[in-house]
Order: C-alpha cells, then structure tokens, then sequence
C-alpha cells in the first residue's frame, strides 16, 4: 500500500485530481489537437519512475485529429489492458521542443503496491539508493 | 519620441583626430550617427542620465569610448591599430518618455551603441562585461548609467554553450510534461541540524512538490555542515521518490569560497545521485560558466539563485536591468534562474516580467518596447533557460501565476506550504490540486483569470488541504508599486 496522501502513484499531470471522465478527457484531447500535437496512448506494469519508455498501444496518431477517434483508441487500450497503467502522451514536433508535451494518467491497476527504497551502505556514511517496484517481482503481464 | 538633433559637430580625421590634448568624444569618433548597424555587431542600450548642462550626444560617446577603445585624452598610439573598427559607435539617442522638463523626473536618454565582435573574447561573460559595464558606470560625466538591454550577434552567441540541461531535457529527465514544476525553499533557512532539515523535504516531496531547494545563504555552517545537510536530503529526495513514483530533486546548494570547493560538493551531490544542484549569481560570472561545463559534463541541472542583483538591477535610473542578466546567464549555461512572480513578496511589474520569461524561454525574441525588450534577439538554437518564480506566492494565486509565468516555470511555494496549518505534507498537496486543478481548467478553454477563484472554491470543496490553505491565506497579497517599469505603454500618446 502505497503512504503518499493519495495513495497511488503521482506521476504525469493530473494525478491529484479525481480520475478523468471521459468528457475531462475529449477536452484534454481537443486541447493538444489545438495546438498542433499529435496524440499517443502507453501503458505498462512497471510504473518504476525512471521506466520511460512504456508500451506503445500503437504509433503516436500524427494523422489522427478526431478526439472521438482517439478517445476510442484510450478506451480499447483500458480494455485490453484494464489492469496495467495507461498515460495519453501528446508530442510537438516544433523545432525547439520536439519532445512529449502532456502525459496523464487515465487508467490504473485497482491495487498499487508501489516501491521500496533499497539502502545499500557503502563507504562512510554514504548509502546508495535503490528505488525498487513491488510489482516487478513477478514477470511481465503477471503483476497487477 | 524625440531624437535630438545633432549640433553639426564633425568627427575630426588624420593630423587634426590625432594631435595631443583632449578632444572630445564626439570628435573623436565615437558618435556616429549614420552608422550602419551590423548583424555581427553587438549592441547595447543604456539609460543615461547626464550631469546637468552635458550634450546628451557627448555623454553617449563618452560611455561608447570608455566602455571600447578610449582614454580621457588622445593618444597617437591608436594609429597602430585598425582603431576606426574597434571604437563602439554610439549611434542614437533619444530622450526617455515623460522625463525632463515638465515632467517629475530630471531628462534621460537611451543612448544606442553598437560594438566590433572583434572587441569580445568568444565564450567569456567576464571579458563582455569587463568591456560594457567595466569603467563606465564610474565616469563622472553621467550622474547615472543604466544598461537597459543588450542584442548579442548570433556568431558570439554560438561561442557559448548555453543552459547545461534546458528546459526540454530538464523535462525529459523529471518526467514532468504540460505543467509548471513545484518547489519550496526549506524553512527557517538557517538553523536547522541537517537532521530536521532533511525532514522538512521529506515532508515536502511526499506531499507532492517536485522539488525542494536550499536557500541562497545555506552554505556550510555552524549549525548544519554541508556533509550533513547533502545525505539527509538525498536520503528523504529517494525516500518521497519510492512513496510516490515521481522523480525528485532538491537543490543542492553548492556555493562555497573557491572553486575547488564547489567541485567538491558538487561531486558529492553527483555521487549521492541528486539530479540537480544549485549555485548563488554572487559566486561570479566565471565560477558560474565553470559550474554549468561541469553539469553540462555530469547530468546535472544546474540552479541559479539570482542572490545580490537587486543591488544593482531595481533602481530605474542606474545599474542594469535584469533582463540582461538573463541574456547572460542563459550565455553562461544555468538551466534555471529566479525571474520574478508578478504577485509574489518580490518587486515585479507583469510586463517587464513577461520580457525576462521571453528573454529565458523564447527561440527568437522581437522587438518589445511594453515589455522592456529593446533589441530582437535570435537565440541560435541555445537552450532555453527555466524562470522560477518563488517569494511570498500561495495556491489561492493559481490562476494568476498560471495566467502571468505560463507554464514554463518552476513554482516555489515556501512559506506557502510549510507555514499550512495542517502540515507540510498538506501544503504540498494544496498546492498540486490548486496547480493540477487550473491546468486542466485552463486547457478545458475555461477563462481562468475570471473564474479562478471559483475553480478554487469548487476544488476545495473535495480537497481539504486547499481548503485549509485558501482559508489561511486568501487576503494576502502584496500590492506595492513597482519600481522597474516600462517607460513604454500601449495607450500612451506622449507629447514632447
């Protein structure tokens, strides 16, 4: 169980807010449509801080600019992974950013264990620090 | 806007430039009005307000010949050297709005001066400022000099490495997209063991900042020694990172009094694993650009905490604005930098604000007289430089900050998350529902400087903590005048 006063892990941008309806996230879409970035949806069941690169449910949508389309990709993500995490990402490929410029949560395992703090004591007071995921002490597919 | 009209006096050539004496600057070559700008000079504009009786014109030249290739009297030895493309060329002046006679303010004027590359020792901020603001300042000639902005030739601008990490990699390296980052500055600032101290940040970052930061002054003292103060806060940095799966960082403050020391902690922050440290404007450009190879070398994004420019950059008549500090700070290669919050403790006027963000953030910054931006500046792809906004701003201000600073921008809520009344883990929280809340509003299309009150309001109806915190702070502001203003406005219809 996770102690945080959320109790779930907090990464991306609205992860202290009650989780998004689908009406909350056409907006989000029609958002980033907005501005010109296009739309991926990821997922994964090692929510590690520094695991960046989770699963692409397909290919970022660059041709994509329906929300309803795209809202349809999210939902059949959570479908056939209603278990793992799920992050919309959306991308800019304007010179000078060209990098992920939104990522939030829209689907979560029902239990997050989340992590452990490993300390390994090494010389003097030093500690070098693992952060280590609960969950992936099982294999993949088989976490949550 | 008026240009003074130049009183036919003539730079003076051969035998007659050279004869010894003094001459004055004007006739020495300094003051020239036709001047065709170069896109590989660079330019500079200062504020002068002259000592009364001077030619505004003269005093232009002197600070162009003092601050380039003259001395107070003619010397033959110039005509060794190829001295005509080394002189810097005051090439304009124009009165200042609303100064001189009917007005409050006694006459000043912006004095444009364009200067040789040649002059500049590429990728040292200390050879530039030895020239611009070396002797200068000091002549007695002006009652006052104030350099307001600065262009920089792309061709020097490549000489120098820029922001170590930038804004894009920063981003990359935290995980955090399409919001402003949250900090807090630890609290008292001085006194706590490194024990409570690391305590403080645990708080914090399990609460739900992003970052928590050493104050400008916390060293290595008495009552916590820098040793102590490093392992404690990486203990309680991983500590919040394992209980909420973010990544965290505190800066680490790494000033110390020689360089060999900075090193020295600096390495001992890489070794413990923060991702970022953090050094003071006071240690000096030098040190600064050294500090910035050195993350640049060793994964580190690099802090800067503006500590000491208000001696010199608030007061409108003299000194330099602080958008040239940014200029040059984001040349010296720092990847965050304190820029001001508009509503926050600290003196700040929302468009000269919006000028050093622009300034910080931009690729290509235009020409802006509202916000202070005298010269287009073309950034030649140098990476861009965090603003972070910290001094007395709380969540009940959300809407504001988001509207003013955008969000590019680290937040930094001090006393506004651990002076909250339910806690420092509570503040925290207050502060990312308030932020997290106005994003999502904002990019709903809703209009949030009109209505952000009430999207407050409603948050707080489900989120105790910002309830807490609205209850406590929601009739601090501070409203005072600022003294750094545009000495342009939109509307104004100045008559001279």
């Amino acid at each position: 169980m996770m102690t945080n006063p959320n109790g779930i892990v907090t990464q991306g941008q609205f992860s202290f807010l009650p989780p998004l309806t689908d009406v909350q996230i056409t907006a989000q879409i029609k958002y980033a449509l907005g501005k010109g970035w296009a739309l991926s949806v990821e997922y994964t069941d090692d929510p590690h801080p520094r695991n960046t690169y989770w699963e692409m449910f397909g290919a970022p949508m660059f041709d994509l600019k329906d929300p309803a389309g795209i809202l349809m990709e999210i939902n059949n993500c959570r479908k056939t992974f209603p278990n793992h995490y799920i992050r919309v990402m959306a991308f800019s490929s304007v010179r000078g950013v060209e990098s992920p410029t939104m990522s939030y949560i829209v689907n979560r395992p029902k239990n997050e264990p989340g992590f452990g703090l490993v300390r390994q004591e090494t010389d003097g007071r030093n500690i070098r620090y693992t952060i280590h995921s609960y969950a992936t002490d099982k294999p993949e597919g088989e976490r949550y | 806007m008026s240009q003074i009209i130049s009183n036919n006096e003539t730079m003076k050539e051969g035998k007659d430039r050279y004869k010894a004496g003094v001459l004055p600057y004007k006739k020495m070559g300094y003051w020239q009005p036709d001047y065709q700008v170069k896109d590989t000079d660079l330019l500079a504009m200062f504020r002068i307000t002259p000592q009364p009786g001077s030619d505004p014109e003269e005093v232009a030249a002197a600070v162009a010949g003092e601050s380039s290739t003259a001395t107070w009297t003619v010397v033959w030895t110039d005509r060794l050297t190829a001295c005509e493309l080394y002189r810097a060329k005051a090439y304009r002046v124009d009165q200042v709005p609303n100064t001189g006679e009917g007005t409050k303010t006694e006459a000043q004027y912006f004095a444009y001066i364009a200067y040789e590359l040649d002059l500049f020792e590429g990728g040292s901020i200390a050879n530039l400022t030895a020239s611009i603001i070396g002797n200068v300042f000091g002549m007695k000639a002006v009652k006052a000099l104030r350099l307001e902005d600065m262009r920089v030739p792309v061709a020097y601008l490549k000489t120098f490495q820029g922001p170590a990490t930038g804004v894009i990699v920063e981003r990359e390296r935290l995980d955090k997209f399409g919001r402003p980052l949250l900090g807090a500055t630890t609290k008292p600032k001085l006194g706590l063991s490194g024990r409570n101290y690391g305590r403080v940040v645990y708080e914090g970052l399990k609460g739900g900042l992003d970052f928590m930061k050493d104050d400008e002054n916390i060293n290595s003292q008495a009552f916590m020694h820098w040793r102590d103060r490093f392992l404690y806060c990486m203990d309680a940095v991983n500590k919040a990172s394992a209980a909420t799966g973010e990544v965290k960082g505190h800066y680490l403050n790494v000033t110390a009094g020689t360089m060999e020391e900075m090193y020295r902690r600096a390495e001992f922050a890489k070794e413990l694993g923060s991702v970022i440290i953090m050094i003071d404007l006071v240690i000096g450009y030098t040190a600064i650009q050294s500090m910035a190879l050195w993350a640049r070398q060793n994964d580190m994004i690099l802090h800067l905490h503006r500590a000491g420019n208000s001696t010199y950059s608030r007061q409108k008549n003299h000194g330099m604005n602080f958008r040239v500090i940014c200029k040059w700070m984001r040349m010296a290669g720092v990847d965050h930098i304190h820029a001001g919050t508009v509503v926050g403790k600290l003196e700040g006027d929302p468009a000269m604000i919006r000028g050093f963000y622009d300034t910080l953030l931009d690729d290509h910054t235009p020409q802006n007289l509202e916000h202070g931006l005298f010269f287009e500046q073309d950034w030649a792809s140098l990476n861009k430089c965090m603003p972070v906004a910290s001094g007395g701003i709380h969540a009940g201000q959300m809407h504001q900050l988001l509207t003013y600073l955008g969000d590019d921008v680290v937040l930094q809520f001090g006393g506004g998350t651990i002076g909250h009344p339910q806690g420092i883990q509570a503040g925290a929280v207050a502060n990312r529902v308030a932020l997290e809340t106005m994003v999502m509003a904002r990019n709903e299309g809703r209009d949030i400087w009109n209505e952000g009150t009430q999207i407050l309001q409603d948050a707080a109806k489900w989120c105790g903590p910002l309830r807490a915190a609205i209850d406590t702070w929601k009739d601090i502001s501070f409203n005072y005048e600022s003294t750094d203003t545009a000495d342009f406005v939109p509307t104004a219809t100045t008559s001279f």
